[in-house]
């Protein structure tokens, strides 16, 4: 008796429901928002869930313990050494490039545009066949050098170019839109108030892009501390060496999972701290070009 | 005095300009938007390059096609206001100003006096160390003019100085920008689209239509062009 009375309401509900097109839209609405909230809840989760995984398997006092292990210490001094000259390298090279596909025409623009954003959709493990085939001992540029003494592949020189290839589009991309979004009548004022082209670009131009300049320039070094497939492909695996930390994480893992574990939650805060730098740079650079 | 004789071709029309100004003349430019008046001052400042032609000042070739002469932008010795003011956004008001005199190498304390007569006489002095970009648009104006006028140029060129100004700035601005720009004595091109411009601080004004000069006369003339000029309601009341 009470469930069918309850039934005779509960329909009665739906239906004021349905027929009132207010109450109908309301409903409508939260359903939406709560649909959307738990996707938004499954995806994040999904993101978070192995993070936080790392950082839970990963006690404090083996951290601090794993620390002092050679192997990672070696990575970890390699891995920051041959980042920051990837990184100076990428912005001294990647600069003047940015600057000309962002402001001239020329023949070819497109070409060059797409070989810049090449190394980004390349699988690693084409990149490092490609620098092997170049810069290997049998490779069209490597024979030569080879003739002349020098090696490359398997060096930590090996592994500084196996990431100024993967890295440099992350910088150049980055540095063109910096220098696109600067106003070209700031550049012709300067120009009429006497400046040369090179004055203009030094106290004009550069200090304007900075912030897009720099935010491009930690990406390309969160790139270059993850490479793993052209250097391994290239530079081998070799402790202290070749062996950064993307490596020696695959090495350990084999053995020692502390030091896997240890390497990957640097790794993970670094990255961490990148995103956060670049998103704050990035937020200054808009609103210095909406002002 | 400024002689121009220019050809260009444009987009949709060949501009074809033929001017001469004297010194301390002030000449009007009107005409419809994209009708070729800021490319016109680009070409003079040295910004874009004509396709032929000569422009002189003073009997100094700043660009002459028949004797392959084009000179720098840097060495043309211009003052230019441009539209959006153009002031450097990460200088403060102080370095905006002295921009043009550091270029030119000048000693720290003759920057440091020069920079503070023309701050003082555009009442800009206690703003000096604000961020250009944290200014008013009346104080960005003042700043612009101050900058062009600071490096004592030989021609002066101002695209639409107060269109970003409101109207009762505007006002009080066009006497101001008509006693500065005479003291300098020297040829001035003001770009504009408002008809009060043209009456307060006009020498002379010009209409440029498609690229060609179409009509030339005193400022007072200018109302008689009738439909011809491009001004808005507010420019003509």
């Amino acid at each position: 008796m009470i469930s069918n009375r309850f039934k005779t309401d509960a329909a009665r509900v739906c239906s004021e429901i349905i027929q009132n097109p207010r109450l109908n839209g309301l409903w409508r609405g939260k359903v939406l928002k709560a649909g959307l909230a738990l996707l938004m809840l499954l995806t994040m989760g999904f993101i978070a869930l192995p993070v936080a995984s790392l950082l839970l398997k990963n006690p404090l006092d083996t951290v601090v313990q794993t620390l002092h292990d050679p192997m990672v210490v070696d990575a970890l001094r390699l891995s920051l050494s041959t980042s920051a000259v990837t990184t100076v390298t990428v912005v001294l090279l990647g600069t003047p490039l940015a600057y000309i596909n962002a402001r001239f025409r020329y023949p070819g623009k497109e070409i060059a545009d797409s070989l810049i954003d090449l190394p980004v959709i390349m699988p690693p493990a084409v990149a490092g066949i490609a620098l092997l085939m170049a810069f290997g001992r049998m490779g069209i540029v490597g024979h030569y050098m080879d003739g002349l003494g020098i090696s490359i592949a398997f060096t930590t020189l090996a592994v500084i170019i196996a990431q100024i290839f993967v890295s440099s589009p992350f910088y150049i991309r980055q540095a063109r839109t910096s220098f696109e979004d600067v106003d070209i009548s700031m550049e012709n004022a300067a120009r009429t108030l006497g400046a040369s082209r090179i004055y203009t670009f030094f106290h004009v131009i550069l200090p304007i892009a900075f912030n897009g300049l720099v935010s491009g320039a930690i990406m390309a070094f969160a790139r270059s501390l993850g490479e793993f497939g052209a250097t391994i492909m290239f530079a081998g695996n070799f402790q202290g060496r070749t062996q950064t930390m993307p490596l020696a994480i695959y090495t350990a893992m084999q053995g020692d999972l502390d030091v896997a574990l240890c390497l990957a939650l640097i790794l993970v805060i670094i990255s961490f701290l990148v995103i956060v730098i670049v998103k704050t740079l990035t937020r200054r650079m808009y609103e210095n070009v909406r002002n | 005095m400024l002689e121009i004789d220019v050809k260009k071709k444009l987009r949709d029309f060949d501009l074809q300009v033929k001017l001469r100004i004297a010194e301390g003349e002030i000449l009007m430019l009107v005409g419809d938007n994209g009708c070729g008046k800021t490319t016109l001052l680009n070409l003079i400042a040295g910004l874009q390059c004509p396709d032929s032609g000569r422009i002189a000042l003073d009997s100094r070739a700043l660009f002459d096609s028949e004797l392959k002469v084009n000179m720098i932008p840097e060495e043309r010795n211009i003052g230019y206001v441009f539209q959006s003011y153009a002031l450097f956004p990460h200088m403060s008001v102080y370095d905006n100003v002295a921009f043009g005199l550091r270029t030119r190498r000048l000693s720290r304390r003759e920057i440091e006096l020069l920079v503070k007569d023309h701050l003082d006489e555009a009442g800009l002095w206690d703003i000096r160390k604000a961020k250009a970009i944290d200014i008013s648009g009346g104080q960005k104006q003042r700043v612009a003019l101050a900058r062009a006028l600071i490096i004592e140029p030989d021609l002066l060129l101002l695209d639409e100085p107060l269109s970003a100004l409101d109207v009762r700035k505007q006002a009080a601005m066009r006497k101001d920008l008509r006693k500065k720009i005479h003291a300098c004595n020297v040829p001035s091109i003001i770009v504009t689209h408002d008809l009060r411009d043209v009456s307060c601080i006009g020498d002379r004004a010009c209409l440029l239509e498609k690229g060609k000069i179409a009509l030339t006369g005193e400022p007072d003339e200018v109302m008689s062009w009738g439909s011809q000029v491009p001004f808005g309601r507010e420019g003509s009341n």
